[in-house]
């Protein structure tokens, strides 16, 4: 290996450290903010060397394409990461049992989404695949004498072995056809698939790593997980889940399929669709019966994944840049919902029944902000970055004439419209008054709910920087 | 610059109103009348020392063609001087009603007028559903939260209407900026840019009734309107000003600014639909005034009747339909404000809006009774106020296009002296059954109402600055017509 390889690789091998040097802090002596501290310096490290892996030379190095996209995926995965970071230091707080190793697990599973993302061959596919469910499973039952969290983690579990197993027989299948397990040439290989003999094999594949990909993004009609995990899973999990581990898959969809040029090759441009279409129709529709907000937020995230695949099928650099500035919001709002339910919630005590949150507004105002304007950005309202997000992924569907999924995209966020209204609504009414206790101040919580909306409304005022950021790296 | 003032001092008036509201609970009122004053100072300044038309411009995200793009020609002048000024009858209207969480009552309160002057001015198609949204959000707060009995259904009924026909919009910008690209590749929201686009005439179809049905909506016109009268009747007093006033005026600004002028053709094939639409909502939205016996709800549907005027007269498309058009929403602006302030200000009293309940209240509250009775015979169109110049005009040039649609919008004349003189005869005349004893306007509400008297008598008697300011902006609009009238040989 090169010295100019070994610095390409360092946003790896700073999150692999950070992770052993927490495992040996907590072995000699357990502080609970040591570990954090230290857990955010590794995050920090990995972070400042992602220009390394952006100006890499070579791009292909131990299976992996490390250049501008991955950077700018990577430093997306490891910023969500840190800000899951800092939601769980206030919630596992006041945590009885042994608290250090929540962190070693959230660098393990950022490890395996940076791996995902910056994956070039069905090897680190697989193994970044495993390494985030493998830490996500023990993540989600980590609270674990509390109840709901096993039951939430066995059900994250036993589909996401499903999928992996789904994801092997796929990858067997393709390289037994066409004797490649490097991503990029399978992407190009799939430009002419129609026209090769066999190709049966390679769709067979394909769908299976479909099914894969579908699972971990939540996707209709593979959702039927993430209501439940969502609910039962430690606040900032599910944070981590909702942005961390899809996010990652996300850049290995657009690595996949990007050079494939799905647009003319009929079967998967309509398997795609159909996901999309089912996505957005049946994650706003579902949603609109929940009387939790986790649940909402799930069932607003598979719909959200479907808007983003809108943007997706419309194909070509338009797509990778909508597609990657809509993840950004995404990232944004969704950190910000969930931390703001984190500040208020502690292993067995999530506040997540609406009912909870009636009245809020009187009693805590500012968490109420924060929250408000995290749902208008979901929502797709002006001001906020979810407004530029929404916009350009219009701008892409409307530019490839996808008009029915364009449509859709209209239709069903409007009726998405009505449940967000509801958490509003919920915040503002008059309620009785003390509830429940009010959460303690927290530091990590204000700074990281500060500099979230901060972003939120940065984005959706000047987005001008952001955009020119995302063209210049990650195409 | 001064236009950008004209969007900024209201949005940090309501930002400032809310930060005092620790300072103590009734300081946001004099900081968002001040707030008001100064943009209507800023208005009346950009309409006495700058004439002509105005314009600012910046790159906004120019990876796609977006320019934070304001101008100002005599119709957004007249309108921003209309926001201003009834901003400012609604912060006075809303003093003594709103007592719970005042700054942020304020807040939403000028958010939305900041909006809605941000409609009035963007001439990028981008900033201008950018503006056209932000008004949207604290409306539906205003509603929710300090609304009346029903408010949370009327709340969401409100919002989800004019959300879905903003989107059906916003698609139908983007269609209109890649079909434009895609003729010049020249990608732009630039609606000056955007107005020569050649579209074939299946698409202008198409886009054209993207922007118009949101537009109707919030007109609103049959069969869009069915949100409105839960809106008014459950928002504030200060929320139904705004929204009757101000926020029905964006749809036929949108009307007036884009349809007309974008999609000349189109609107040509469609105007008899379009027409008809008009004099429906005119005959319907009376019909159903006739039945209410909630004051609130009667007068929201007397809107959808007088908003009629303004599709029939827009698609009408001739010198004197427009010039009435413009008339009509500057002074259904001011009567139905002003009808909504004096029904705030009733409720305030008396505790209902049950029509049945009232009458005879003239004994009691002589000041509150002529400013009904002036408003409500501006609102049926007397000669000598605003109202009757508009609806006037609007038919003169109706007839030149379809004497029948004339004929017909005309019987709202009859309908509209029907409802208001029944507004006047149930509440202010007849026995008072009741026995009401009531104080009458204080000194705050007979300025307001003194204010606006003395400008629907001023628009009624010489509305000829109004014609003035507008004059570029209606001749100009002409010429497409004759254009597209000589393309498919006919005459003018």
């Amino acid at each position: 290996m090169t010295p100019a390889g070994l610095l390409a690789l360092l946003p790896l091998i700073c999150l692999g450290a950070a992770a052993v040097l927490v495992m040996l802090l907590v072995a000699v002596r357990r502080t609970y903010t040591g570990a954090a501290v230290l857990t955010l310096v590794g995050l920090g490290a990995a972070f400042l060397t992602l220009p390394f892996t952006a100006g890499a030379n070579p791009h292909r190095l131990f299976l992996l394409m490390l250049n501008g996209y991955t950077a700018f995926y990577a430093g997306l995965l490891v910023l969500a990461a840190a800000a899951s970071v800092l939601m769980s230091f206030s919630y596992m707080s006041n945590y009885l049992q042994n608290r250090e190793e929540f962190f070693i697990l959230l660098l393990l599973a950022t490890l395996g989404a940076t791996v995902l993302a910056a994956s070039d061959h069905f090897a680190t596919f697989f193994l970044g695949f495993e390494l985030l469910s493998v830490s996500l499973y023990s993540l989600i039952a980590y609270p674990y004498m509390t109840q709901g969290h096993i039951e939430a983690a066995i059900k994250y579990l036993v589909p996401a072995s499903v999928s992996s197993a789904f994801l092997l027989f796929g990858m067997a299948l393709i390289y037994a056809w066409s004797g490649q397990m490097e991503i990029s040439r399978i992407g190009f290989q799939l430009r002419s698939i129609q026209s090769h003999a066999g190709h049966q094999w390679m769709i067979a594949g394909l769908s299976m790593i479909v099914v894969a990909i579908g699972f971990k993004l939540a996707l209709a009609p593979f959702h039927l997980w993430a209501p439940d995990v969502y609910q039962g899973a430690p606040a900032p999990v599910t944070a981590f889940i909702a942005t961390v581990s899809k996010g990652a898959v996300v850049a290995l969809l657009l690595r996949l399929f990007t050079p494939a040029d799905i647009q003319t090759g009929a079967t998967l441009f309509y398997v795609f669709s159909l996901m999309a279409a089912v996505s957005m129709i049946a994650g706003n529709l579902l949603a609109l019966l929940q009387n939790n907000v986790k649940r909402i937020l799930a069932y607003s995230s598979i719909a959200h994944l479907g808007y983003i695949l809108v943007a997706f099928l419309a194909g070509g650099a338009r797509a990778i840049d909508a597609v990657t500035f809509y993840l950004v919001t995404y990232f944004i709002a969704t950190l910000g919902s969930f931390g703001v339910i984190s500040a208020l919630s502690s292993p067995g005590r999530e506040m997540e029944d609406l009912a909870d949150y009636r009245g809020f507004s009187r009693r805590n105002p500012w968490l109420t902000g924060v929250f408000t304007v995290m749902v208008l950005s979901l929502a797709g309202l002006p001001l906020t970055a979810g407004f530029i997000g929404k916009f350009y992924l219009a701008l892409a569907g409307v530019g490839a004439a996808l008009w029915t999924l364009v449509i859709i995209l209209v239709l069903t966020s409007t009726i998405g419209l009505y449940y967000y209204l509801r958490i509003l609504v919920a915040l503002f009414v008059a309620a009785p008054e003390g509830l429940r206790p009010e959460p303690p101040f927290s530091y990590s919580n204000t700074f990281l709910l500060a500099l979230l909306t901060f972003l939120l409304f940065w984005l959706g005022v000047m987005p001008t920087p952001i955009i020119a950021l995302i063209r210049t790296m990650v195409r | 610059m001064i236009l950008v003032w004209l969007i900024v001092i209201p949005a940090a008036g309501g930002l400032l109103s809310w930060l005092t509201q620790r300072v103590s609970p009734a300081w946001p009122k004099y900081v968002a009348f001040t707030a008001m004053a100064a943009d209507l100072i800023v208005a009346a300044c950009l309409a006495a020392f700058r004439p002509g038309a105005t314009e600012f411009m910046v790159p906004w995200i120019p990876q796609f063609g977006i320019d934070f793009y304001l101008a100002c020609d005599g119709l957004s002048l007249v309108l921003v001087l209309l926001t201003a000024f009834l901003g400012l009858m609604a912060v006075a209207s809303a003093w003594t009603e709103i007592r719970d969480r005042t700054g942020f009552f304020y807040f939403n309160l000028l958010l939305t007028l900041s909006g809605i002057t941000g409609v009035f001015l963007a001439l990028d198609l981008f900033l201008f559903y950018f503006f056209w949204e932000v008004m949207l959000i604290p409306m539906y707060f205003i509603i929710a939260l300090w609304g009346h009995e029903n408010r949370v259904y009327a709340s969401y009924k409100f919002f989800l209407f004019t959300q879905a026909s903003g989107l059906l919009m916003f698609v139908a910008i983007l269609a209109l900026y890649f079909l434009h690209g895609q003729n010049t590749g020249h990608y732009t929201f630039n609606y000056t840019q955007l107005l020569g686009t050649r579209l074939s005439p299946a698409a202008a179809m198409l886009i054209m009734l993207g922007f118009l049905i949101a537009f109707a909506v919030k007109l609103p016109s049959i069969p869009f309107h069915s949100w409105l009268p839960d809106a008014h009747t459950e928002a504030p007093t200060a929320g139904s000003v705004i929204l009757a006033g101000l926020l029905l005026k964006t749809g036929a600004y949108g009307i007036l600014r884009f349809v007309l002028p974008l999609f000349a053709t189109a609107v040509h094939h469609f105007a008899p639909v379009a027409m008809a639409l008009g004099v429906a909502s005119i005959l319907y939205g009376a019909l159903q005034a006739f039945g209410q016996r909630d004051l609130k709800r009667m007068i929201a549907y007397t809107s959808v009747s007088h908003m009629g005027f303004v599709l029939l007269g827009a698609f009408a498309w001739n010198r004197l339909a427009l010039y009435g058009v413009v008339m009509q929403i500057l002074c259904h602006g001011i009567s139905t404000g002003a009808l909504f302030i004096l029904v705030g200000g009733l409720q305030e009293r008396l505790h209902t809006r049950d029509i049945d309940l009232m009458g005879g209240l003239w004994a009691a509250m002589p000041r509150m009774g002529g400013a009904m009775m002036l408003f409500a015979m501006a609102s049926l169109g007397l000669p000598g106020l605003g109202n009757f110049i508009g609806e006037f005009l609007v038919l003169l040039g109706v007839f030149e296009v379809s004497p029948v649609l004339a004929v017909l919008a005309s019987l709202g004349f009859i309908t509209a002296c029907v409802y208001s003189v029944w507004i006047v005869q149930r509440t202010i005349q007849g026995p008072n059954a009741q026995e009401w004893k009531s104080p009458d306007l204080c000194g705050r509400e007979t300025a307001v109402m003194a204010a606006m008297s003395v400008l629907i008598l001023w628009l009624g008697l010489y509305p000829r600055p109004v014609f003035t300011a507008v004059a570029p902006y209606v001749e100009n609009l002409r010429a497409p017509v004759v254009v597209s009238q000589a393309l498919r040989g006919e005459s003018p």
